[in-house]
Protein backbone atom coordinates (compact mmCIF):
# COMPACT_ATOMS: atom_id res chain seq x y z
CA UNK A 1 0.00 0.00 0.00
CA UNK A 2 1.32 3.41 -0.75
CA UNK A 3 3.24 5.00 2.12
CA UNK A 4 2.80 8.46 1.49
CA UNK A 5 -0.56 9.41 2.95
CA UNK A 6 -1.02 12.76 0.56
CA UNK A 7 -1.08 10.42 -2.34
CA UNK A 8 -4.71 8.81 -2.90
CA UNK A 9 -4.87 6.55 -5.88
CA UNK A 10 -5.95 2.91 -4.78
CA UNK A 11 -4.91 -0.13 -6.09
CA UNK A 12 -7.15 -3.57 -5.91
CA UNK A 13 -3.75 -4.37 -3.96
CA UNK A 14 -4.95 -2.08 -1.39
CA UNK A 15 -8.34 -2.95 -1.10
CA UNK A 16 -6.85 -6.30 -0.79
CA UNK A 17 -4.71 -5.30 2.00
CA UNK A 18 -7.04 -3.46 3.87
CA UNK A 19 -9.75 -5.98 3.21
CA UNK A 20 -7.41 -8.86 5.04
CA UNK A 21 -6.91 -6.21 8.21
CA UNK A 22 -10.65 -5.40 8.52
CA UNK A 23 -11.56 -9.56 8.30
CA UNK A 24 -13.22 -9.51 4.98
CA UNK A 25 -12.96 -12.15 2.37
CA UNK A 26 -13.85 -10.30 -0.79
CA UNK A 27 -13.99 -12.09 -3.80
CA UNK A 28 -12.28 -10.13 -7.39
CA UNK A 29 -15.51 -9.08 -8.83
CA UNK A 30 -16.38 -7.17 -5.06
CA UNK A 31 -12.60 -5.74 -4.69
CA UNK A 32 -13.16 -4.52 -8.20
CA UNK A 33 -16.03 -2.83 -7.45
CA UNK A 34 -14.90 -1.64 -4.15
CA UNK A 35 -11.41 -0.20 -5.71
CA UNK A 36 -12.86 3.19 -7.78
CA UNK A 37 -15.55 3.57 -5.22
CA UNK A 38 -13.61 3.65 -1.78
CA UNK A 39 -10.95 6.41 -4.07
CA UNK A 40 -13.84 8.79 -4.61
CA UNK A 41 -14.89 8.24 -1.12
CA UNK A 42 -11.59 8.94 0.03
CA UNK A 43 -10.47 11.70 -2.58
CA UNK A 44 -13.32 13.31 -0.91
CA UNK A 45 -12.77 13.24 2.92
CA UNK A 46 -9.14 14.15 2.38
CA UNK A 47 -11.02 17.56 1.95
CA UNK A 48 -10.25 17.36 6.02
CA UNK A 49 -6.40 17.90 5.31
CA UNK A 50 -7.13 21.38 3.75
CA UNK A 51 -8.53 22.38 7.06
CA UNK A 52 -6.03 24.56 9.56
CA UNK A 53 -6.29 23.06 12.50
CA UNK A 54 -2.82 23.60 14.65
CA UNK A 55 -3.01 23.62 18.09
CA UNK A 56 -6.23 22.33 17.98
CA UNK A 57 -7.42 19.15 20.81
CA UNK A 58 -8.87 16.01 19.11
CA UNK A 59 -12.73 15.81 20.37
CA UNK A 60 -13.29 11.78 20.72
CA UNK A 61 -16.44 12.46 22.31
CA UNK A 62 -19.20 15.17 23.11
CA UNK A 63 -19.87 14.83 26.43
CA UNK A 64 -17.41 16.67 29.16
CA UNK A 65 -17.66 13.37 31.37
CA UNK A 66 -14.89 11.13 31.83
CA UNK A 67 -14.19 8.95 34.40
CA UNK A 68 -17.48 7.82 35.34
CA UNK A 69 -17.19 5.45 38.17
CA UNK A 70 -19.07 2.85 39.93
CA UNK A 71 -19.19 0.84 43.32
CA UNK A 72 -16.85 -2.69 42.31
CA UNK A 73 -20.01 -4.47 43.15
CA UNK A 74 -20.89 -7.88 42.00
CA UNK A 75 -24.23 -8.34 40.31
CA UNK A 76 -26.03 -11.25 38.52
CA UNK A 77 -24.68 -11.77 35.00
CA UNK A 78 -26.66 -13.39 32.07
CA UNK A 79 -27.31 -16.89 32.73
CA UNK A 80 -24.64 -19.09 30.52
CA UNK A 81 -27.88 -20.80 27.98
CA UNK A 82 -28.78 -17.43 27.23
CA UNK A 83 -25.19 -16.12 26.68
CA UNK A 84 -24.41 -19.16 24.51
CA UNK A 85 -28.17 -18.99 22.64
CA UNK A 86 -27.44 -16.72 19.87
CA UNK A 87 -23.72 -18.85 18.87
CA UNK A 88 -23.69 -21.15 16.47
CA UNK A 89 -21.47 -23.81 17.60
CA UNK A 90 -21.46 -24.75 21.47
CA UNK A 91 -19.56 -27.55 23.02
CA UNK A 92 -21.30 -27.82 26.87
CA UNK A 93 -20.78 -24.32 28.59
CA UNK A 94 -18.09 -23.17 25.46
CA UNK A 95 -18.31 -21.34 21.91
CA UNK A 96 -17.08 -24.14 19.52
CA UNK A 97 -14.56 -22.90 16.61
CA UNK A 98 -12.77 -24.83 14.52
CA UNK A 99 -9.45 -26.31 14.60
CA UNK A 100 -6.68 -23.70 14.82
CA UNK A 101 -3.61 -24.86 13.58
CA UNK A 102 -0.67 -22.04 12.90
CA UNK A 103 -0.11 -18.78 13.65
CA UNK A 104 -1.86 -15.53 12.49
CA UNK A 105 0.82 -13.88 10.74
CA UNK A 106 -0.71 -11.13 10.03
CA UNK A 107 -2.34 -9.68 13.19
CA UNK A 108 0.01 -7.17 14.07
CA UNK A 109 -1.88 -4.86 11.10
CA UNK B 1 -57.59 7.97 7.62
CA UNK B 2 -57.92 6.09 10.19
CA UNK B 3 -58.89 7.30 13.32
CA UNK B 4 -56.98 8.45 16.35
CA UNK B 5 -54.11 8.25 14.48
CA UNK B 6 -51.92 10.53 16.97
CA UNK B 7 -50.30 10.02 19.75
CA UNK B 8 -52.12 12.89 21.76
CA UNK B 9 -55.68 11.39 20.73
CA UNK B 10 -55.58 7.99 20.89
CA UNK B 11 -54.10 8.14 24.43
CA UNK B 12 -56.94 10.44 25.10
CA UNK B 13 -59.66 8.18 23.17
CA UNK B 14 -58.36 5.53 25.56
CA UNK B 15 -58.78 7.66 28.58
CA UNK B 16 -62.35 8.65 27.76
CA UNK B 17 -63.53 4.92 26.92
CA UNK B 18 -64.36 6.21 23.35
CA UNK B 19 -62.14 3.15 22.28
CA UNK B 20 -60.18 -0.27 23.91
CA UNK B 21 -56.85 -0.54 23.87
CA UNK B 22 -57.80 -3.73 22.33
CA UNK B 23 -59.43 -1.95 19.57
CA UNK B 24 -56.57 0.46 18.33
CA UNK B 25 -53.94 -2.64 18.81
CA UNK B 26 -56.56 -4.61 16.20
CA UNK B 27 -57.04 -1.83 13.78
CA UNK B 28 -52.88 -0.81 13.90
CA UNK B 29 -52.10 -4.75 13.01
CA UNK B 30 -55.12 -4.53 10.19
CA UNK B 31 -53.53 -1.68 8.64
CA UNK B 32 -49.74 -3.34 8.75
CA UNK B 33 -51.59 -6.20 6.86
CA UNK B 34 -53.52 -4.16 4.65
CA UNK B 35 -50.98 -2.21 3.47
CA UNK B 36 -47.50 -4.01 4.48
CA UNK B 37 -46.93 -5.38 1.13
CA UNK B 38 -46.52 -1.89 -0.48
CA UNK B 39 -44.69 -0.33 2.29
CA UNK B 40 -43.01 -3.37 3.72
CA UNK B 41 -41.97 -1.19 6.80
CA UNK B 42 -41.86 -4.35 9.11
CA UNK B 43 -39.01 -7.07 9.68
CA UNK B 44 -41.34 -8.72 12.11
CA UNK B 45 -44.85 -8.17 13.30
CA UNK B 46 -45.42 -8.68 16.94
CA UNK B 47 -49.17 -9.36 16.72
CA UNK B 48 -49.79 -11.92 19.45
CA UNK B 49 -47.42 -10.09 22.01
CA UNK B 50 -49.00 -7.03 21.28
CA UNK B 51 -52.63 -8.22 21.54
CA UNK B 52 -51.82 -9.68 24.64
CA UNK B 53 -50.53 -6.58 26.27
CA UNK B 54 -53.41 -4.44 24.78
CA UNK B 55 -55.54 -6.90 26.92
CA UNK B 56 -53.67 -6.34 29.69
CA UNK B 57 -53.93 -2.52 29.43
CA UNK B 58 -58.22 -2.76 29.25
CA UNK B 59 -57.90 -4.95 32.41
CA UNK B 60 -55.96 -2.63 33.96
CA UNK B 61 -53.32 -4.66 34.16
CA UNK B 62 -51.10 -2.03 32.41
CA UNK B 63 -50.85 1.58 32.68
CA UNK B 64 -48.96 4.82 32.13
CA UNK B 65 -48.81 7.08 29.97
CA UNK B 66 -48.31 5.06 26.75
CA UNK B 67 -50.86 2.85 28.08
CA UNK B 68 -52.32 1.01 24.93
CA UNK B 69 -50.45 2.72 22.27
CA UNK B 70 -49.59 1.29 19.00
CA UNK B 71 -46.03 2.00 18.83
CA UNK B 72 -43.19 0.73 16.18
CA UNK B 73 -39.75 -0.21 16.91
CA UNK B 74 -36.72 -0.07 14.89
CA UNK B 75 -35.57 -3.36 14.31
CA UNK B 76 -31.72 -2.26 16.04
CA UNK B 77 -33.10 -2.42 19.52
CA UNK B 78 -33.03 -4.90 21.28
CA UNK B 79 -36.00 -6.95 23.02
CA UNK B 80 -36.02 -10.08 24.92
CA UNK B 81 -38.75 -11.34 22.95
CA UNK B 82 -38.53 -11.70 18.89
CA UNK B 83 -35.46 -11.14 16.80
CA UNK B 84 -33.27 -8.31 17.05
CA UNK B 85 -32.09 -8.14 12.97
CA UNK B 86 -30.34 -4.85 12.01
CA UNK B 87 -31.89 -5.58 8.60
CA UNK B 88 -28.63 -7.94 8.11
CA UNK B 89 -27.85 -11.33 7.40
CA UNK B 90 -25.55 -11.38 10.05
CA UNK B 91 -28.07 -10.97 12.39
CA UNK B 92 -31.14 -12.66 10.69
CA UNK B 93 -32.09 -15.19 13.75
CA UNK B 94 -30.44 -13.05 16.09
CA UNK B 95 -32.29 -13.25 19.76
CA UNK B 96 -31.28 -10.84 21.85
CA UNK B 97 -31.11 -11.56 25.79
CA UNK B 98 -31.86 -8.67 26.91
CA UNK B 99 -34.49 -5.67 26.59
CA UNK B 100 -33.08 -2.57 25.98
CA UNK B 101 -33.39 0.00 28.22
CA UNK B 102 -35.81 2.63 25.96
CA UNK B 103 -37.67 -0.42 25.18
CA UNK B 104 -37.99 -1.36 29.42
CA UNK B 105 -38.57 2.14 29.44
CA UNK B 106 -41.49 2.40 26.50
CA UNK B 107 -42.81 -0.63 28.04
CA UNK B 108 -43.36 0.42 31.10
CA UNK B 109 -45.06 3.42 30.33
CA UNK B 110 -47.74 0.64 28.76
CA UNK B 111 -46.93 0.94 24.99
CA UNK B 112 -47.90 -1.92 22.98
CA UNK B 113 -45.04 -2.71 20.30
CA UNK B 114 -46.47 -3.74 17.30
CA UNK B 115 -43.65 -4.89 15.75
CA UNK B 116 -39.67 -4.14 14.67
CA UNK B 117 -38.90 -1.90 11.60
CA UNK B 118 -36.67 -1.97 7.99
CA UNK B 119 -33.76 0.01 8.53
CA UNK B 120 -30.34 0.57 6.42
CA UNK B 121 -28.50 -2.35 7.46
CA UNK B 122 -26.83 -1.58 11.13
CA UNK B 123 -28.06 2.25 10.20
CA UNK B 124 -25.63 2.82 7.58
CA UNK B 125 -27.92 4.31 4.60
CA UNK B 126 -30.37 7.44 4.36
CA UNK B 127 -32.69 5.71 1.81
CA UNK B 128 -33.38 1.65 3.81
CA UNK B 129 -32.41 0.33 0.66
CA UNK B 130 -29.16 -1.18 2.06
CA UNK B 131 -31.50 -3.35 3.95
CA UNK B 132 -31.03 -7.48 3.50
CA UNK B 133 -34.39 -8.18 3.44
CA UNK B 134 -36.45 -5.29 1.73
CA UNK B 135 -36.72 -1.87 0.52
CA UNK B 136 -39.53 -0.27 2.48
CA UNK B 137 -41.48 2.22 0.19
CA UNK B 138 -42.43 5.99 1.11
CA UNK B 139 -46.27 5.93 1.86
CA UNK B 140 -46.72 9.60 -0.11
CA UNK B 141 -45.25 8.20 -3.34
CA UNK B 142 -44.50 4.37 -3.46
CA UNK B 143 -42.02 4.65 -6.46
CA UNK B 144 -39.85 6.33 -3.10
CA UNK B 145 -37.74 5.57 -0.41
CA UNK B 146 -38.76 7.06 2.91
CA UNK B 147 -35.53 8.24 4.07
CA UNK B 148 -33.13 6.06 6.03
CA UNK B 149 -31.43 4.83 8.21
CA UNK B 150 -34.57 4.54 10.33
CA UNK B 151 -36.86 4.57 6.92
CA UNK B 152 -39.35 1.44 8.27
CA UNK B 153 -40.25 3.75 11.72
CA UNK B 154 -40.80 6.61 9.63
CA UNK B 155 -42.92 4.63 6.52
CA UNK B 156 -45.10 2.72 8.92
CA UNK B 157 -46.26 5.75 11.53
CA UNK B 158 -46.57 7.61 8.12
CA UNK B 159 -48.88 5.01 6.89
CA UNK B 160 -50.97 4.88 9.99
CA UNK B 161 -49.39 1.52 11.21
CA UNK B 162 -48.55 3.11 14.77
CA UNK B 163 -49.29 6.70 16.84
CA UNK B 164 -45.56 6.89 16.69
CA UNK B 165 -42.10 4.99 16.54
CA UNK B 166 -38.88 5.26 17.06
CA UNK B 167 -35.41 5.35 15.25
CA UNK B 168 -31.87 5.78 15.97
CA UNK B 169 -29.57 8.73 14.63
CA UNK B 170 -26.39 8.44 13.84
CA UNK B 171 -25.90 11.26 11.41
CA UNK B 172 -29.88 12.12 10.47
CA UNK B 173 -31.35 8.85 10.63
CA UNK B 174 -34.43 10.26 12.55
CA UNK B 175 -34.37 13.13 11.10
CA UNK B 176 -34.24 13.29 7.16
CA UNK B 177 -36.83 10.38 7.02
CA UNK B 178 -39.21 12.41 9.07
CA UNK B 179 -38.66 14.76 6.95
CA UNK B 180 -38.85 12.75 3.30
CA UNK B 181 -42.19 11.69 5.79
CA UNK B 182 -44.14 14.49 6.47
CA UNK B 183 -43.12 13.65 9.88
CA UNK B 184 -41.55 15.22 13.46
CA UNK B 185 -38.21 13.47 14.31
CA UNK B 186 -36.27 14.50 16.90
CA UNK B 187 -32.81 13.98 17.28
CA UNK B 188 -32.11 14.40 21.23
CA UNK B 189 -28.49 15.99 23.16
CA UNK B 190 -25.81 12.74 23.32
CA UNK B 191 -26.51 11.64 26.83
CA UNK B 192 -30.44 12.27 26.91
CA UNK B 193 -31.55 8.91 25.87
CA UNK B 194 -30.18 5.70 27.20
CA UNK B 195 -28.08 3.66 24.43
CA UNK B 196 -28.27 0.63 26.30
CA UNK B 197 -29.36 -2.46 24.04
CA UNK B 198 -29.04 -0.18 20.86
CA UNK B 199 -26.79 -2.11 18.21
CA UNK B 200 -24.02 0.11 18.16
CA UNK B 201 -22.56 1.60 14.46
CA UNK B 202 -21.09 4.85 15.60
CA UNK B 203 -21.18 5.17 19.51
CA UNK B 204 -19.71 8.36 19.93
CA UNK B 205 -22.55 9.77 17.38
CA UNK B 206 -25.75 7.16 18.02
CA UNK B 207 -28.89 8.55 19.76
CA UNK B 208 -32.15 6.97 20.21
CA UNK B 209 -34.96 9.01 19.32
CA UNK B 210 -38.37 9.97 18.56
CA UNK B 211 -40.98 9.82 15.75
CA UNK B 212 -44.04 11.46 16.01
CA UNK B 213 -46.51 12.92 13.66
CA UNK B 214 -46.98 16.34 15.78
CA UNK B 215 -44.72 18.18 18.18
CA UNK B 216 -47.23 16.98 21.40
CA UNK B 217 -46.78 13.77 20.52
CA UNK B 218 -42.64 14.16 20.22
CA UNK B 219 -42.57 15.25 23.40
CA UNK B 220 -44.85 12.75 24.82
CA UNK B 221 -42.17 10.26 24.26
CA UNK B 222 -38.89 11.91 25.20
CA UNK B 223 -40.92 12.53 28.36
CA UNK B 224 -41.10 8.49 28.42
CA UNK B 225 -37.49 7.63 26.41
CA UNK B 226 -35.16 10.43 28.44
CA UNK B 227 -33.28 9.71 31.42
CA UNK B 228 -30.31 8.54 32.87
CA UNK B 229 -29.54 4.65 32.49
CA UNK B 230 -27.03 3.53 34.74
CA UNK B 231 -25.96 0.63 31.92
CA UNK B 232 -25.30 3.42 29.85
CA UNK B 233 -22.67 5.51 31.32
CA UNK B 234 -22.80 7.90 28.26
CA UNK B 235 -26.15 8.70 29.46
CA UNK B 236 -26.61 11.69 31.74
CA UNK B 237 -27.53 12.18 35.41
CA UNK B 238 -29.77 15.46 34.80
CA UNK B 239 -33.40 15.74 35.46
CA UNK B 240 -35.69 15.02 32.75
CA UNK B 241 -38.25 17.94 31.79
CA UNK B 242 -41.87 17.25 31.26
CA UNK B 243 -41.66 18.33 27.53
CA UNK B 244 -45.19 19.00 27.36
CA UNK B 245 -45.78 21.36 30.64
CA UNK B 246 -45.26 24.39 28.66
CA UNK B 247 -45.01 23.16 24.68
CA UNK B 248 -48.33 25.59 24.28
CA UNK B 249 -46.27 28.50 25.10
CA UNK B 250 -44.70 30.66 22.64
CA UNK B 251 -41.05 31.39 23.11
CA UNK B 252 -40.70 35.32 24.22
CA UNK B 253 -37.72 37.12 22.15
CA UNK B 254 -36.83 34.01 19.92
CA UNK B 255 -33.86 34.48 17.76
CA UNK B 256 -33.18 32.04 14.88
CA UNK B 257 -29.84 31.64 13.17
CA UNK B 258 -29.32 31.25 9.22
CA UNK B 259 -26.45 29.74 8.67
CA UNK B 260 -24.37 31.90 6.06
CA UNK B 261 -22.24 28.89 4.81
CA UNK B 262 -25.67 27.08 4.37
CA UNK B 263 -26.97 29.43 1.68
CA UNK B 264 -24.08 28.67 -0.64
CA UNK B 265 -24.23 24.81 -0.36
CA UNK B 266 -25.16 23.53 -3.70
CA UNK B 267 -27.75 20.90 -4.47
CA UNK B 268 -30.37 22.51 -2.54
CA UNK B 269 -33.49 21.35 -4.75
CA UNK B 270 -35.63 25.08 -5.27
CA UNK B 271 -38.86 23.59 -3.82
CA UNK B 272 -37.23 22.66 -0.37
CA UNK B 273 -35.49 26.08 -0.59
CA UNK B 274 -38.80 27.91 -1.44
CA UNK B 275 -40.42 26.08 1.47
CA UNK B 276 -37.55 26.95 4.16
CA UNK B 277 -37.70 30.37 3.44
CA UNK B 278 -41.20 30.67 3.85
CA UNK B 279 -41.04 28.96 6.86
CA UNK B 280 -38.10 31.53 8.05
CA UNK B 281 -41.09 34.12 6.89
CA UNK B 282 -43.12 32.94 9.44
CA UNK B 283 -41.36 32.70 12.22
CA UNK B 284 -40.76 36.25 11.59
CA UNK B 285 -44.23 36.91 11.68
CA UNK B 286 -44.31 35.39 14.34
CA UNK B 287 -41.93 37.67 16.29
CA UNK B 288 -38.82 35.84 15.64
CA UNK B 289 -35.73 37.88 15.11
CA UNK B 290 -33.20 36.01 12.74
CA UNK B 291 -30.06 36.69 12.60
CA UNK B 292 -27.23 35.55 10.49
CA UNK B 293 -24.76 32.83 11.89
CA UNK B 294 -21.70 31.58 10.58
CA UNK B 295 -20.56 27.75 11.43
CA UNK B 296 -17.15 27.83 9.26
CA UNK B 297 -16.28 24.35 9.36
CA UNK B 298 -19.39 23.30 7.33
CA UNK B 299 -17.19 22.73 4.31
CA UNK B 300 -15.48 19.80 6.04
CA UNK B 301 -18.43 18.32 8.06
CA UNK B 302 -19.32 15.41 5.56
CA UNK B 303 -16.01 14.73 5.48
CA UNK B 304 -14.81 14.54 8.90
CA UNK B 305 -18.24 12.51 9.36
CA UNK B 306 -17.76 10.30 6.87
CA UNK B 307 -14.10 9.64 8.67
CA UNK B 308 -15.23 9.36 12.46
CA UNK B 309 -18.08 7.48 11.93
CA UNK B 310 -16.93 3.96 9.70
CA UNK B 311 -13.92 4.21 11.88
CA UNK B 312 -16.56 4.01 14.96
CA UNK B 313 -18.19 0.89 13.00
CA UNK B 314 -14.81 -0.97 12.06
CA UNK B 315 -14.48 -0.92 15.36
CA UNK B 316 -17.61 -1.92 16.62
CA UNK B 317 -18.46 -4.39 13.92
CA UNK B 318 -15.47 -6.17 14.70
CA UNK B 319 -17.46 -8.32 17.14
CA UNK B 320 -19.45 -10.30 14.15
CA UNK B 321 -16.87 -12.78 14.35
CA UNK B 322 -18.98 -15.98 13.25
CA UNK B 323 -18.26 -17.27 16.57
CA UNK B 324 -20.09 -15.65 19.71
CA UNK B 325 -23.51 -14.44 17.85
CA UNK B 326 -24.57 -13.88 14.14
CA UNK B 327 -23.76 -15.70 10.93
CA UNK B 328 -21.46 -18.35 10.72
CA UNK B 329 -19.65 -19.45 6.74
CA UNK B 330 -20.46 -23.06 5.84
CA UNK B 331 -17.75 -23.27 4.03
CA UNK B 332 -14.96 -25.13 4.75
CA UNK B 333 -12.14 -23.02 6.44
CA UNK B 334 -8.47 -23.99 7.29
CA UNK B 335 -8.48 -21.32 10.42
CA UNK B 336 -9.81 -19.00 12.70
CA UNK B 337 -8.93 -15.90 10.29
CA UNK B 338 -10.69 -17.77 7.29
CA UNK B 339 -14.10 -18.10 9.44
CA UNK B 340 -13.88 -14.94 10.23
CA UNK B 341 -13.29 -13.34 7.16
CA UNK B 342 -15.77 -15.45 5.30
CA UNK B 343 -18.72 -15.45 7.62
CA UNK B 344 -17.93 -11.50 7.77
CA UNK B 345 -18.47 -11.24 3.87
CA UNK B 346 -21.10 -13.45 3.49
CA UNK B 347 -23.27 -11.77 6.65
CA UNK B 348 -22.62 -8.50 5.80
CA UNK B 349 -23.97 -6.25 2.53
CA UNK B 350 -22.17 -3.81 0.60
CA UNK B 351 -22.78 -0.15 2.31
CA UNK B 352 -21.44 -2.26 5.66
CA UNK B 353 -18.49 -3.53 3.90
CA UNK B 354 -17.54 -0.14 2.15
CA UNK B 355 -17.51 1.78 5.56
CA UNK B 356 -15.62 -1.42 7.26
CA UNK B 357 -13.17 -0.92 4.82
CA UNK B 358 -13.43 2.92 4.92
CA UNK B 359 -13.15 3.24 8.97
CA UNK B 360 -9.98 0.23 8.52
CA UNK B 361 -8.13 2.31 6.23
CA UNK B 362 -8.34 5.15 8.01
CA UNK B 363 -7.52 3.60 11.05
CA UNK B 364 -4.43 1.82 9.98
CA UNK B 365 -0.58 2.38 10.62
CA UNK B 366 0.82 5.68 8.94
CA UNK B 367 -3.14 7.16 7.86
CA UNK B 368 -4.64 7.33 11.21
CA UNK B 369 -3.17 10.64 12.39
CA UNK B 370 -4.26 12.17 8.77
CA UNK B 371 -7.43 10.87 8.67
CA UNK B 372 -8.91 9.74 11.96
CA UNK B 373 -6.99 12.63 14.41
CA UNK B 374 -7.40 15.05 12.06
CA UNK B 375 -11.17 14.18 12.08
CA UNK B 376 -11.28 14.45 15.51
CA UNK B 377 -9.67 17.98 15.57
CA UNK B 378 -12.54 19.11 13.36
CA UNK B 379 -15.03 17.77 15.37
CA UNK B 380 -13.67 20.06 18.35
CA UNK B 381 -13.87 23.15 15.51
CA UNK B 382 -17.09 22.12 14.45
CA UNK B 383 -18.17 22.32 17.92
CA UNK B 384 -17.26 25.28 18.74
CA UNK B 385 -18.83 27.12 15.76
CA UNK B 386 -22.16 25.30 17.24
CA UNK B 387 -21.01 27.23 20.71
CA UNK B 388 -20.74 30.74 18.87
CA UNK B 389 -23.81 30.74 16.74
CA UNK B 390 -25.73 29.43 19.84
CA UNK B 391 -24.58 33.01 21.69
CA UNK B 392 -26.23 34.41 19.03
CA UNK B 393 -29.54 32.76 18.57
CA UNK B 394 -31.68 30.03 20.20
CA UNK B 395 -31.71 27.83 17.10
CA UNK B 396 -30.43 27.55 13.95
CA UNK B 397 -33.39 27.13 11.20
CA UNK B 398 -32.54 25.13 8.04
CA UNK B 399 -33.71 22.18 5.82
CA UNK B 400 -33.16 18.99 6.70
CA UNK B 401 -32.58 17.45 3.24
CA UNK B 402 -31.50 19.54 0.57
CA UNK B 403 -33.95 17.30 -1.63
CA UNK B 404 -37.02 15.64 -0.76
CA UNK B 405 -37.90 11.85 -1.29
CA UNK B 406 -36.17 10.35 -3.97
CA UNK B 407 -36.59 7.41 -6.67
CA UNK B 408 -35.90 4.00 -5.16
CA UNK B 409 -32.37 3.57 -7.55
CA UNK B 410 -31.95 6.57 -8.13
CA UNK B 411 -28.79 7.16 -6.10
CA UNK B 412 -27.91 3.45 -4.65
CA UNK B 413 -25.12 3.13 -7.30
CA UNK B 414 -23.42 5.81 -6.13
CA UNK B 415 -22.00 5.90 -2.58
CA UNK B 416 -20.28 9.11 -2.39
CA UNK B 417 -23.30 10.85 -3.22
CA UNK B 418 -25.87 9.37 -1.09
CA UNK B 419 -23.32 10.59 1.68
CA UNK B 420 -23.58 14.49 0.66
CA UNK B 421 -27.13 13.89 0.99
CA UNK B 422 -26.13 14.67 4.78
CA UNK B 423 -25.34 17.62 4.51
CA UNK B 424 -27.24 19.40 7.30
CA UNK B 425 -27.34 16.34 9.53
CA UNK B 426 -23.90 14.87 10.09
CA UNK B 427 -22.77 17.92 12.40
CA UNK B 428 -25.58 17.61 14.83
CA UNK B 429 -23.90 14.22 15.74
CA UNK B 430 -20.05 15.60 15.38
CA UNK B 431 -21.16 18.13 17.93
CA UNK B 432 -23.49 15.87 20.25
CA UNK B 433 -26.12 18.95 19.73
CA UNK B 434 -30.00 18.20 20.12
CA UNK B 435 -32.15 18.86 16.60
CA UNK B 436 -35.74 18.40 15.53
CA UNK B 437 -37.65 17.96 11.84
CA UNK B 438 -40.93 19.25 11.28
CA UNK B 439 -43.18 19.15 7.94
CA UNK B 440 -42.94 22.75 6.53
CA UNK B 441 -44.64 22.27 3.00
CA UNK B 442 -44.78 20.09 0.22
CA UNK B 443 -43.57 19.75 -3.25
CA UNK B 444 -45.60 20.59 -6.08
CA UNK B 445 -47.05 18.20 -8.64
CA UNK B 446 -49.60 14.98 -9.13
CA UNK B 447 -47.98 12.88 -5.82
CA UNK B 448 -46.97 16.03 -3.42
CA UNK B 449 -43.54 15.00 -1.74
CA UNK B 450 -43.22 16.28 2.09
CA UNK B 451 -40.38 18.99 3.10
CA UNK B 452 -38.46 19.25 6.18
CA UNK B 453 -37.69 21.92 8.05
CA UNK B 454 -34.55 21.79 10.75
CA UNK B 455 -34.04 23.09 13.80
CA UNK B 456 -30.68 22.12 15.53
CA UNK B 457 -30.17 23.87 19.43
CA UNK B 458 -27.46 23.40 22.37
CA UNK B 459 -27.19 20.64 24.44
CA UNK B 460 -30.32 19.57 26.60
CA UNK B 461 -32.34 22.17 24.60
CA UNK B 462 -35.00 20.04 23.65
CA UNK B 463 -37.71 21.59 25.47
CA UNK B 464 -36.70 24.83 23.59
CA UNK B 465 -36.54 23.26 20.17
CA UNK B 466 -40.12 21.87 21.12
CA UNK B 467 -41.36 24.62 22.15
CA UNK B 468 -40.54 26.38 18.77
CA UNK B 469 -41.49 23.76 16.70
CA UNK B 470 -44.97 24.09 18.26
CA UNK B 471 -44.87 27.65 17.35
CA UNK B 472 -44.77 26.88 13.51
CA UNK B 473 -46.78 23.69 13.77
CA UNK B 474 -49.58 25.48 15.86
CA UNK B 475 -49.34 27.91 12.58
CA UNK B 476 -49.80 26.01 10.07
CA UNK B 477 -51.43 23.18 8.95
CA UNK B 478 -48.64 20.69 7.16
CA UNK B 479 -48.88 17.93 10.20
CA UNK B 480 -52.54 17.38 9.35
CA UNK B 481 -52.45 15.54 5.91
CA UNK B 482 -51.82 12.25 5.62
CA UNK B 483 -50.19 10.33 3.02
CA UNK B 484 -52.79 9.35 0.07
CA UNK B 485 -53.05 5.18 1.13
CA UNK B 486 -56.24 3.75 0.56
Amino acid sequence: MPENPDKDRLSVEDVRHVARLARLALDEERLAKFTPQLESILEYVAKIREADVTGVPPMAHALPLANVLREDVVEASLPIEQVLQNAPETDGRFFKVPKILGGDEDSAG
Amino acid sequence: MPEFDTLISARDAIRSKQVSAVELTRRALERIAQLEPRIQAFNSVADERAMGRAKAVDAGEITGALAGMPIALKDNLCTSWGTTTCSSKMLENFRAPYDATVVKKLEAAGAVIVGKTNLDEFAMGSSTENSAFKTTRNPWDTDRVPGGSSGGSAAALAAGMCVASIGSDTGGSIRQPAALCGLVGLKPTYGRVSRYGLVAFASSLDQVGPFGRTVADTALMMNVISGHDRKDSTSVPSAVPDYLADLETPLKGLRLGIVKEYDLASGIDPEVKRAVDAAVAMYKQLGATIVDVSLPTTPYGIAAYYVIAPCEASSNLARYDGVHFGHRTKEPVNDIIELFSKSRAEGFGEEVQRRIMIGTYALSSGYYDAYYVRALQLRTLIRRDFDNAFSQCDAIVCPTSPIPAFKAGEKSGDPLQMYLCDVFTVTCNIAGIAGISIPCGFTAGEKPLPIGLQLLGPNFSEEKLLRIARMYEAATEWHTRRAPLA
